[in-house]
């Protein structure tokens, strides 16, 4: 293993082409723009980031979803972009994915048991009818539902229900690291607290990693180690969890979090709420320099350029004015 | 054995001593989940059995089984053949002999609707099932892969489309002569252009749904998610298209046999006699009711059997 991280990303790029028809000119979404992060084994990443920043596009490039354009990901020292094969099938053991939507995510025409024993059928696990109804069972118990759902179909159950479906479905190959995109935001606010306890514990009884994408950082905080910032495609701030979230150094970051209710009058006090002007550019036509010049309060002719991942105590932020305050 | 002594290790008293009253009774659901556990477990059990309970859907199953097993054994049985002509019995009414009665040239109405709905109901079903297969690989295989390659594809379909149906049969019988096998092939190339591009629209949408992707992300096959994953969620549409087949097809044939492409007198298919009886229909109406009731009830019984799968197919329906 190389550096020793478990899951490695560097400098990775998803580009979407879409080109309308066959003459007109090429027209690419640049949903992720050379983001590099690590992730330690057993180790919960939060990813946040407003609604269209990249983070699912991000979370499908590791899975395989979809090709990133170039960059790197190695996890467990293996360089994931270029398997094929029966090392390809391998891997997809190591790596699963909850998804957003749990209406969406489950097949509807499968019962629960043929949903929770396909995984095993596609790796040849658990053998026999037997042993798979047993495995399917262990599943049902582990996620919380009870043995003779097998039977139903995904229709007739809850969403917080699917949802840990869901998760007894990409347990069933035993991996070692997850990325759970949006599990909760489909949820009622009482059930998500309950997925989140469910993966937690998963998480101390099988040492999984996870990369938790959310777009509350409150939430983030809550249950990630590291919280990775994302901003139009760009990785702009990582730290330890309460670092970046109690001491936010990127301008983005501090406005992300001012803009959230604070409970706690300590923190309160010394957060200023910070008004973002502007939209939100659009992906296609991104601003040259720092992406989040264009309505940055601190903005000025150094923005102009790029600004490079840097170190700060604990965090890693891309701004040219970090020592500054908003 | 292990059991029992862990039992001890745990209470502090042997398993066969435990006071009656710790033990506490299942509720009835913790007593049926044994049960429950036992019963139909898959997709496809379960379709069968809620088609079962479709009376209509499996009292017409039942009656087109019974229709090709007529088909198929009446000719064979009967005294009568559907060229056996009986000058003295034209245009006879029902009777025990003939219980259709007889044709213009005294022949037996019965047999001829039986050695009809051979042809008619082999290019039936021989056309839908073609259909079937080859709209839906084609169509799903275009959706699934989608881009260039769907581009390209669906391109050729779309020039197989604009040509008139009569055009194929005329090539198709310049080459493999005026058979039966020319029209089945006319009638399969010209439709199941049709069922591609609705699969084909289908599966576009359904791959990008999440179910599709967690399959993928767990290792599923192309071949497996196609099939298990999308085009199972497009079955609907594929039912309804294929029974409507049927029934387009024994038309086609009619049209062509009137035209004279096909098969040629004095065979018959129920397209033909239905055609025969037109001149006496003002004289003698029941030698036309014959075979268009039965290409009637044929269709009504696809019909119900198509609903009644489509129906138990899905889930959400039960
Ligand atoms: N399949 C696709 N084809 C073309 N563009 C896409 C595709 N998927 C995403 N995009 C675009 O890429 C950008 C990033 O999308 P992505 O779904 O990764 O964002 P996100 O951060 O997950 O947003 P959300 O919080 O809404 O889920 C968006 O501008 C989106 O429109
Ligand atoms: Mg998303």
């Amino acid at each position: 293993m190389n550096g020793g991280h478990y899951v490695e990303i560097s400098h990775l790029d998803v580009i979407y082409d879409v080109t309308k028809g066959v003459f007109s000119p090429k027209q690419l979404v640049h949903a992720v723009n050379d983001v590099s992060f690590t992730i330690e084994a057993g180790e919960t990443f939060g990813l946040v980031g407003e609604s269209g920043c990249g983070k699912s596009s991000l979370g499908r490039a590791i899975v395989g979803i979809n090709k990133p354009r170039s960059g790197d990901i190695r996890i467990n020292g293996q360089d994931v972009t270029h398997l094929h094969g029966r090392s390809l099938h391998d891997f997809r053991r190591e790596v699963q994915m909850i998804f957003q939507d749990p209406y969406a995510s489950l097949n509807p025409r499968m019962t629960i048991g043929e949903i929770l024993s396909e995984p095993m059928v596609i790796h040849g696990l658990h053998r026999s009818p037997g042993a798979r109804e047993e495995r399917v069972t262990e599943l049902l118990r582990t996620v919380g539902l009870k043995p003779d759902h097998v039977r139903r179909y995904p229709h007739e159950f809850s969403g917080g229900q699917r949802q840990r479906i869901s998760i007894a479905r990409t347990l069933a190959v035993n991996p070692r690291f997850i990325i759970c995109d949006e599990p909760i935001s489909a949820l009622d606010v009482s059930i998500q607290a309950q997925i989140i306890n469910l993966l937690k514990q998963i998480q101390k009884e099988r040492n999984i990693a996870y990369l938790f994408i959310a777009h509350d950082i409150g939430m983030v905080k809550h249950i990630s180690d590291r919280i990775g910032v994302m901003y139009l495609g760009h990785l702009v701030e990582v730290g330890d969890s309460s670092e970046v979230y109690f001491h936010p150094l990127h301008p983005y970051t501090k406005a992300l979090l001012s803009a959230i209710p604070i409970s706690d009058p300590d923190v309160g006090k010394s957060r200023k709420r910070i008004i973002l002007e502007g939209e939100i550019p659009s992906p296609l036509n991104p601003p040259a320099g720092c992406p989040f010049s264009t309505r940055c309060p601190l903005a000025d002719e150094a923005c102009r350029r790029m600004p490079k991942m840097q170190q700060f105590g604990s965090h890693q932020v891309a701004c040219h004015h970090v020592n500054q305050s908003v | 054995m292990a059991d029992i002594n862990k039992c001890e290790a745990v209470l502090g008293i042997p398993a066969s001593e435990i006071p009656e009253e710790w033990f506490e009774r299942l509720s009835d659901e913790e007593k049926d989940s044994e049960f429950v556990a036992m019963q139909s477990k898959t997709y496809f059990q379960d379709t069968w059995a809620q088609f079962k309970k479709n009376r209509l859907a499996l009292a017409s199953l039942v009656f087109l089984f019974i229709l090709i097993l007529a088909a198929i054994f009446v000719p064979m049985f009967s005294p009568y053949t559907y060229d056996g002509q009986d000058l003295m019995h034209r245009n006879a009414g029902s009777s025990w002999q003939h219980p259709f009665g007889t044709d213009k040239f005294g022949r037996d109405i019965f047999v001829r609707v039986m050695y009809g709905a051979r042809i008619s109901l082999s290019v039936g079903f021989a056309a839908a099932l073609l259909n079937l297969i080859i709209g839906v690989v084609y169509g799903g295989v275009c959706g699934y892969i989608g881009g260039r390659t769907d581009l390209i594809l669906m391109r050729i379909v779309d020039i197989l489309y604009s040509v008139p149906t009569l055009l194929y049969v005329i090539l198709i019988m310049l080459i493999f002569g005026s058979n039966i096998f020319s029209v089945l092939l006319a009638i399969c190339v010209s439709s199941w252009v049709g069922m591609a591009r609705q699969v084909r629209a289908q599966v576009l949408s359904l791959k990008e749904q999440e179910f599709a992707q967690a399959a993928f992300v767990l290792g599923a096959s192309r071949t497996r998610i196609l099939f298990k994953h999308l085009i199972i969620n497009c079955m609907g549409p594929i039912i309804v298209n294929t029974t409507l087949m049927v029934p387009e097809a024994i038309f086609t044939e009619a049209f062509l046999a009137f035209v004279g492409i096909g098969i040629s007198i004095p065979m018959a298919s129920w397209g033909t006699m239905a055609n025969d009886a037109r001149s006496l229909l003002m004289l003698y109406p029941m030698q036309m009711v014959w075979p268009v009731m039965a290409i009637s009830l044929t269709m009504l019984s696809l019909h119900f059997i198509g609903d009644g799968l489509s129906d138990a197919l899905d889930p959400r329906k039960r």
